[in-house]
């Protein structure tokens, strides 16, 4: 997806913003990201326009701390922010951009250039094609194959997968099982004969059957275990492989680097797949990675579903590993359920601020369709902290709520909340099943917002403003 | 102090020598240059600086690495202490102090108790799977009766997979069909356990799901409840199954699970592989959870109970 500035407001505002002002109306929530640490650095130093090499020096060492905390090994954040300091230093700060954004906006751009273009799957010459994956144990390699498998049937390939996990207990049956699942044969012999036997076997059987592409799932290991490594090796002369993919759990350490450095020279790697995405690790093994093998990052594994595999986008994980929510996300998911019209129509009312409790009930009913509101939260830039914050089920319950209680209202109601006396009131708390004490606390949330929302409209600073785009 | 050196002097030989062959990886991965620095001649703030990158490469994270040096500063200055090997000893006090985390002996030999249930929590592919067999023959071979139930319905072969490590620890495994409800597996383990009188150990194995997962969250919740209606303070121990190669998302991942269904210690696997495991450093000191046992292999037999002095004085023993 091509990033298009106007649609990320777009979406940013209509989405983002209701939610928000709830959330800020509610309780102030700390926002811990890095565009927030970098403000309070810059807002010290007071306005310049430009950055003097000792306030991009205390500034660095926030993006040092966020870059480690989020697991990028140590060598290859210090080479990094050698990188983020040479292009800061003596920048001109936009006009239209704080210090502390234009800092992350570079950090942003260095991180995407390291994470590289992502790239497509080497499936050229003669078929079959074969795809190896290797890895450590635990990461993931058995699942995705059979991801990879679906994922290429369904762009016309015909695949095949061998078994060649003789070591993990039930690693072969768990293959077969996902085989059977998804309806692609699995080339088995159980564990007796050798790994590289094997998949000689599974590669005749690939060309007896036609098959275009093969997919080699082999055991775990440790990078320091010469036997098993010499072992891919053999297996890797004898299959030739287009593609040798290293899978990687999105939650490594600083360790990454050595598992990848190590596997990159034994066996020579052609891509990288990052599992396991979807949990709340920030993901920087994935700069460690691409940075000391130099190969691409080709997917990502989003989920224990068979369909739980995404290309890779450099921008969405540059986005996650600073904390920065995953934007785009969010704009495909709220493609999905909402049209453009309806947008812009939400975008203008909030500009405007004559948001009203219909619209917000609107907005709650489409956000509803996109997933779990903690999910969503945790996309968005600088919420993630609060989707942390927040119990899925009492959240779940309390927009139920809301959305009883806006629905026991007319129209004429919904519209100018102003008019709701003791008697509307009672009559909404009944048609709703709450109480009276509950209409009047959204009420009085819902006034807050409004309050919040014209302080943006008539453009005064407060905490929350650099947030919200203005 | 006079405590803590007794027992420095009673580790089991043994069981040194197998978490030092483990560690030997580890001891020519980062943590070992500690020792390196601390052979310098005086203390000086390069060496404090040094000391944090190292901690801080070994993924025992920005927070924690920050109090550790802090606490040791703090130590060295008030005890005047001059000499590098002197404020050595005392970063490893420290180190030790973090991860006994204050936590009661592991409540698994209780003998007044009739049946004792384990249960066994992790993400996926952090070998639960394995280290319950290991855990299995550990306490076989300590003349335990032990029984394991198979409540991973989820992933594929699970069920299969837990059933080998049964057969090669020598006991039996209680099993539905994949698929099946983990609650009701875990009320038929305990439900076979009490009725035949031939267990005192049950453990659980359980899905492997990611602690973001909210659904399955509640799955283990109900678990955890179905356990507790049965037998009277169960689960009596939660072990969480850690990747030694995790990094700081391990602690996110221990609090969750401990929010959903209270874990009370750390299974710390894949000790064998060039990672240091730094992180449970972090998670004993930011969240009070102590490291029970130790993966040190793939044999059966490669398992130890954990010693906060055995761990520290591998991690950061040098050649």
């Amino acid at each position: 997806m091509r990033f298009d500035p106007g649609r990320v407001r777009r979406y940013n505002l209509t989405l983002a913003r209701p939610i928000l002002l709830w959330k800020a109306a509610e309780k102030t929530t700390v926002f811990d990201n890095l565009t927030d640490k970098l403000q309070d650095i810059f807002d010290n130093l007071g306005r310049r326009g430009r950055l003097s090499e000792a306030d991009v020096d205390k500034a660095l060492r926030q993006v040092r701390l966020a870059l480690l905390e989020a697991d990028v090994n140590y060598k290859v954040v210090k080479e990094f922010v050698g990188r983020v300091r040479e292009r800061a230093v003596g920048a001109d700060v936009m006009r239209s951009l704080t210090p502390a954004q234009q800092v992350v906006k570079i950090v942003h751009e260095e991180l995407i250039r390291t994470l590289g273009e992502s790239a497509r799957l080497d499936l050229s010459g003669q078929p079959p094609h074969v795809i190896m994956l290797v890895g450590l144990q635990g990461s993931g390699k058995t699942t995705t194959a059979a991801k990879l498998a679906n994922r290429l049937r369904s762009s016309g390939q015909r695949p095949l997968l061998i078994a060649a996990d003789t070591y993990r207990p039930a690693a072969v049956t768990q293959l077969e099982v996902l085989g059977r699942q998804i309806d692609i044969p699995v080339h088995s012999e159980g564990i007796e004969p050798p790994p590289p036997e094997i998949v000689s076997r599974g590669l005749r059987r690939a060309r007896e059957e036609a098959r275009t592409v093969v997919i080699i799932d082999t055991a775990g290991r440790l990078n320091i275990d010469d036997d098993m490594m010499n072992e891919l090796v053999q297996i890797k002369t004898l299959a030739r492989p287009n593609e040798v993919l290293l899978v990687a759990d999105a939650m490594t350490g600083q360790e990454a680097v050595r598992v990848a450095s190590d596997f990159h020279e034994r066996v020579g790697l052609t891509g990288l797949i990052l599992t396991k995405i979807d949990g709340d690790a920030r993901g920087g093994a994935a700069i460690s990675m691409r940075a000391v093998t130099g190969v691409p990052i080709k997917f990502l594994g989003t989920s224990e579903k068979i369909d739980g595999i995404e290309v890779f986008h450099p921008d969405r994980l540059a986005s996650r590993i600073l904390g920065m929510g995953d934007v785009l996300t969010v704009i495909e998911k709220a493609e999905q359920v909402m049209d453009q019209d309806e947008a812009r129509r939400m975008e203008k009312k909030l500009r405007e601020a004559t948001f009203d409790l219909d619209d917000f009930l609107k907005q709650m009913q489409q956000i509803k369709k996109m997933g779990p509101l903690t999910n969503i939260l945790g996309m968005i830039p600088g919420m993630g902290r609060l989707a942390k914050e927040i119990d899925p089920e009492t959240t779940d319950k309390q927009m139920r709520r809301i959305e009883a209680i806006i629905s026991s209202m007319t129209m004429q109601e919904r519209r100018n909340p102003n008019i709701l006396n003791a008697s509307r009131k009672r009559r909404i708390a009944a048609g709703s099943g709450t109480s009276v004490q509950e209409v009047n606390e959204l009420l009085s949330q819902f006034r807050q917002m409004q309050r919040l929302m014209k302080q943006l409209k008539s453009g005064r600073r407060s905490g929350l403003s650099g947030l919200l785009g203005f | 102090m006079v405590f803590q050196r007794f027992r420095r002097a009673t580790v089991d030989p043994a069981d040194q020598q197998k978490l030092d062959q483990s560690l030997s990886k580890t001891r020519r991965g980062v943590l070992g240059r500690i020792g390196t620095i601390f052979q310098a001649n005086e203390i000086t703030e390069e060496l404090w600086e040094e000391l944090e990158e190292v901690l801080i490469m070994g993924d025992v994270g920005v927070d924690t690495t920050m109090k550790l040096v802090a606490a040791t500063r703090d130590r060295v200055a008030q005890a005047g202490i001059k000499r590098t090997d002197e404020a050595y000893a005392l970063l490893k006090e420290e180190m030790v102090r973090i991860l006994q985390a204050d936590a009661p002996p592991l409540d698994i030999d209780n003998p007044n108790r009739l049946l004792t249930v384990v249960l066994v929590v992790g993400v996926n592919g952090s070998g639960k799977t394995t280290s319950i067999g290991k855990l299995a023959h550990y306490y076989r071979k300590r003349g335990r009766r032990v029984v394991l139930a198979a409540a991973d319905t989820f992933r594929a072969a699970a069920i299969d997979q837990l059933k080998v490590w049964g057969e090669r620890a020598g006991v039996s495994v209680i099993s539905h069909m994949p698929g099946a409800d983990p609650g009701a597996v875990v009320y038929d383990a305990i439900r076979a356990s009490q009725e035949s009188r031939d267990a005192d150990i049950l453990i659980i194995d359980t899905a492997g799901r990611l602690h973001t997962n909210y659904n399955l969250m509640k799955e283990m919740e109900k678990i955890r409840n179905v356990a507790q209606r049965q037998v009277h303070k169960a689960p009596h121990e939660v072990l969480l199954v850690l990747d030694a190669t995790t990094g700081q998302n391990a602690i996110t991942q221990a609090s969750k699970f401990g929010d959903s269904v209270g874990v009370t210690g750390v299974i710390l696997t894949k000790l064998d592989s060039t990672a240091k495991g730094g992180v449970v450093l972090a998670i004993a000191d930011q969240l009070g959870v102590p490291v029970r046992f130790v993966g040190t292999g793939e044999k059966i037999e490669d398992l130890a109970e954990f010693d906060p002095w055995v761990f520290v004085e591998s991690l950061l023993e040098h050649e």
